[in-house]
C-alpha cells in the first residue's frame, strides 16, 4: 500500500520536493541549536516555554478532532462521514508526528528523551502525556491500516478492530484533557490555573480540527475527482459552529472570573493579551485579530446561506483556524508567564531560527499527510490526474 | 509441543518479564533512594533570613558571590539566559501579595535575598517527568544534572522563579572553577540544593555558603530541632514566607523585625 505514495504526477512531487527543501533547512537550524543549546530561540529565564510548546498543544488539539468524524461514523453508523473518516485519522497522524516533534526540539536534552520511559513518573502529567500521545498514535495507525486495507480488498474490516476503534475514541479526548492538564495544574500560573482549559482546548479542538478538515476536503475536490459529497462536509461544519460558539463562550467565561473577581493576578494576564502590561505590547494587536476573526466566523457559520456554500464556508473555516491559532498556538503559552511569578514582564518573540525550525516539524507533518492522503485516494481509485 | 504453541508460550513469557521489569521499576524505586538517605533521619532542614540584619550587615553580594563561586554558578549577562541560584530583589517583587503601598518605607526598602525554598510540598518535583528533581526525607529538593531531559517543566510550576535554565554552554561563563563541584551542561535546569554536599552522615560539616558569608545575617538549622537556632528564632520572631496561600511550605522563613524596636 505504501508504494502508493510514491507514485505520482509532476506537481505531486514538485511539491513533495519542496516540503523536503523546508525539512532539510529546519534541520539546518536545528542542528545549530543542538550545538549552541536552546539560547538560539527567543526564551528566556521568565519565559522558558514559547512557540514550540504552543504548536504542540495546538496540533495536539487537531490530532483530538479525528474523534469528531470516528465517533459519529463508527458509533453512531452515520454513513456519510465513511468518506472521511479515513482523512480524518490521517490528518491525526500526521499531527501527532508534529506534536512530538514539536516537543523533542523542545527539549534542552534531547538525547536523554527515553529517561520519561525509563524513569517513569507517574505524577507528572507530562508522562501521562507522552504515553496518551504514544498510544493515540498507534491506535490510528493500526486503526486507519487495517480499514483502509480492507477497503482496498473490498472486505468487510475484521471484527477485532471494532474495540480498538472505540478505545480511540475516549483516548482522543483524553490526549487534549492530559495537554491541558499540563498547564491547569500548576498554582504559580493564575492564568493556566483554571478549570476550564480541558474543556475550552477541546472546544477549540473540534472547532480547528474539523474546520482544517473541511479546507483539506474542498481543496481535493479542486485537484482530484474526490468529491466526499455535501453532506458531510455541511455536518462538519455544524459540528465546527458549536464548537467555535463553545469555544468563545468558554473564553467569556474565564473573562468574567478572571475580571470581575478581579483578583489582581489573574486580570494583569488578560491585561497583558489584549492591552498591553508594562510597557510590552506584542500579543495585542494578535488578539484584536483573533477576537476579530472569531466574529467574522461566527457571522459566516451562523448564517445558513453563507455556511451552505461552500465559497463562504471556506472562508468561515479559514477565519476559525486562524483565529484558534492565533489564541492557542501563539497566546495561550506565552501569556501563562507574563508577567512572571515576581511581577516582571519580559517580551518574548520567537526568533528566526525558531521559525525555521517550526517550519521544518510542520513540513514533516504535511509531508506524512500528503504521503498518506495520496494512499488513501489512489487506494480509492477516485484520482483525476495527481 | 507444536510450533505456534511454542511461540505463544516464548512471547507470554517475554511479556511477563517485561511487565515483571517495569512493575519493578515503578515500585522499587523509592525503596532505593530510601535506603540511600537513611540516617538522614528525623530532619528539616530550614533557613531563616532576618532582613534588617541582612541589610545592617550589607552582605547581599558576598552571600551572592560565595554560593555562585562554590556552585560554579555562571555569570551571564544577558538577562534572559541569566543563572541564580541566590539573588537580591526588591521587597516589591520578593513579596508580591503581602506589599501594600502605606507599609513603611524602612520595610519596603528592604533588598531581599532569594533562593529555592525547599518546599515541603514542591510543585517543581510533582511536575519533573524523570524524577531529575526530587524531595529528600530530610527536606532538601535535590536535582540530578544527568538525568534532567530539559523540559523545563519545573520552571513553569515554581512559584518562586528559583530556577534556571541553561540556554547557552555555561562553562565559557565561570570565572573561577571549582574543582570539587560538578559544572553544569547546557540543556539542563539548576538550582540551590541547601549546600547538599556539606552534608555527611546526616549532618552538615560546615555551614552552606551564603550562610557563612551572611555574617549572622542568615541562620540555617534542622526545624525539627528544639535546641537548634533556626527554631529559637522562628518561634521568637515575626517571619513570614513567600506565597503561603500557594500551599507549597517553604523552608525558606524572611524575619522581618527590626532589632531595634
Amino acid at each position: 500500500m505504501l508504494e502508493k505514495a510514491f507514485q505520482g504526477s509532476r506537481t505531486y512531487w514538485t511539491w513533495i520536493i519542496f516540503l523536503l527543501l523546508l525539512i532539510v533547512i529546519g534541520v539546518y537550524f536545528y542542528l545549530k541549536q543542538f550545538s549552541t543549546g536552546l539560547g538560539i530561540t527567543g526564551l528566556s529565564r521568565d519565559v522558558s516555554w514559547g512557540f514550540y510548546i504552543a504548536q504542540f498543544t495546538f496540533l495536539v488539539g487537531v490530532a483530538a478532532s479525528a474523534v469528531m468524524v470516528v465517533l459519529p461514523y463508527y458509533l453512531h453508523n452515520y454513513k456519510a462521514f465513511g468518506k472521511i473518516t479515513i482523512l480524518g485519522e490521517f490528518l491525526a497522524i500526521g499531527s501527532v508526528i508534529m506534536c512530538m516533534l514539536f516537543i523533542f526540539v523542545d527539549m534542552g536534552q534531547p538525547l536523554r528523551i527515553a529517561n520519561v520511559f525509563l524513569h517513569p513518573t507517574l505524577n507528572s502529567p507530562m508522562f501521562w502525556d507522552s504515553v496518551s500521545l504514544l498510544g493515540y498514535l498507534i491506535l490510528n495507525v493500526i486503526i486507519s491500516i487495517v480499514t483502509l486495507d480492507a477497503e482496498k480488498k473490498g472486505i468487510k474490516p475484521p471484527s477485532w478492530i471494532k474495540p480498538i476503534i472505540v478505545i480511540s475514541i475516549p483516548w482522543a479526548i483524553s490526549i487534549h484533557t492530559v495537554t491541558a492538564f499540563l498547564y491547569s495544574g500548576l498554582a504559580a500560573r493564575p492564568f493556566w490555573m483554571s478549570a476550564i482549559m480541558a474543556p475550552r482546548f477541546l472546544a477549540t479542538a473540534f472547532a480547528a480540527g474539523p474546520a482544517l478538515l473541511i479546507i483539506l476536503c474542498l481543496f481535493l475536490k479542486k485537484i482530484s475527482k474526490f468529491d466526499v459529497g455535501k453532506e458531510p462536509i455541511q455536518n462538519l461544519a455544524i459540528i465546527v459552529t458549536y464548537a467555535m460558539l463553545l469555544n468563545v463562550f468558554f473564553i467569556l467565561l474565564e473573562l468574567f472570573t478572571a475580571l470581575y473577581s478581579g483578583i489582581h493576578h489573574h486580570a494583569e494576564h488578560f491585561q497583558f493579551m489584549y492591552f498591553g502590561l508594562d510597557g510590552n505590547y506584542t500579543l495585542v494587536p494578535w488578539m484584536w485579530i483573533s477576537t476579530f476573526l472569531a466574529i467574522l466566523a461566527i457571522i459566516f457559520l451562523l448564517i445558513p446561506s453563507l455556511r451552505k456554500s461552500d465559497k463562504t464556508l471556506l472562508w468561515g473555516c479559514i477565519f476559525v483556524f486562524s483565529s484558534i491559532w492565533i489564541d492557542k498556538g501563539l497566546a495561550m503559552v506565552v501569556t501563562g508567564f507574563i508577567p512572571n511569578p515576581l511581577g516582571y514582564v519580559t517580551p518574548y518573540w520567537p526568533t528566526m531560527p525558531e521559525i525555521m525550525i517550526s517550519i521544518g516539524v510542520f513540513a514533516v507533518g504535511i509531508l506524512v499527510i500528503t504521503g498518506l492522503y495520496k494512499i488513501a485516494l489512489t487506494v480509492r481509485g477516485e484520482l483525476k490526474s495527481m | 509441543m507444536d510450533r505456534r504453541k511454542f511461540i505463544y508460550l516464548l512471547s507470554g513469557t517475554a511479556c511477563l518479564g517485561i511487565a515483571g521489569k517495569v512493575g519493578f521499576e515503578l515500585t522499587a524505586k523509592g525503596e532505593i533512594i530510601n535506603s540511600a538517605e537513611k540516617g538522614l533521619g528525623n530532619k528539616r532542614w530550614a533557613m531563616a533570613i532576618d532582613l534588617f540584619r541582612l541589610k545592617k550587615k550589607n552582605t547581599y553580594f558576598a552571600c551572592i558571590e560565595a554560593c555562585h563561586n562554590a556552585h560554579n554558578v555562571p555569570e551571564i549577562l544577558n538577562k534572559k539566559h541569566e543563572i541564580k541560584w541566590i539573588w537580591r530583589e526588591n521587597f516589591k517583587h520578593a513579596f508580591i501579595e503581602q506589599e501594600h503601598k502605606n507599609l513603611p518605607q524602612k520595610i519596603t526598602s528592604l533588598p531581599v535575598l532569594l533562593l529555592c525554598n525547599h518546599c515541603n510540598r514542591p510543585p517543581c518535583v510533582n511536575v519533573c517527568p524523570t524524577k531529575a528533581t526530587w524531595r529528600r526525607s530530610d527536606g532538601i529538593v535535590m536535582m540530578d544534572w544527568h538525568r534532567c531531559i530539559g523540559c523545563r517543566y519545573c520552571i513553569a510550576a515554581c512559584p518562586y522563579g528559583s530556577r534556571s535554565f541553561n540556554f547557552i554552554e555555561p562553562k565559557p561563563h565561570i570565572h573561577n572553577i571549582t574543582e570539587d563541584f560538578p559544572a553544569r551542561t547546557r540543556g539542563v535546569v539548576e538550582k540551590c540544593t541547601f549546600c547538599a554536599e556539606y552534608i555527611v552522615k546526616g549532618e552538615y560539616i560546615k555551614q552552606p555558603d551564603c550562610v557563612a558569608a551572611s555574617k549572622g545575617a542568615i541562620v540555617f538549622g534542622n526545624l525539627n530541632d528544639k535546641n537548634s537556632e533556626v527554631y529559637k528564632l522562628l518561634t521568637t520572631k515575626f517571619s513570614i514566607r513567600r506565597k503561603p496561600e500557594l500551599s507549597t511550605e517553604p523552608e525558606v522563613y524572611y524575619i522581618i523585625e527590626d532589632e531595634e524596636v
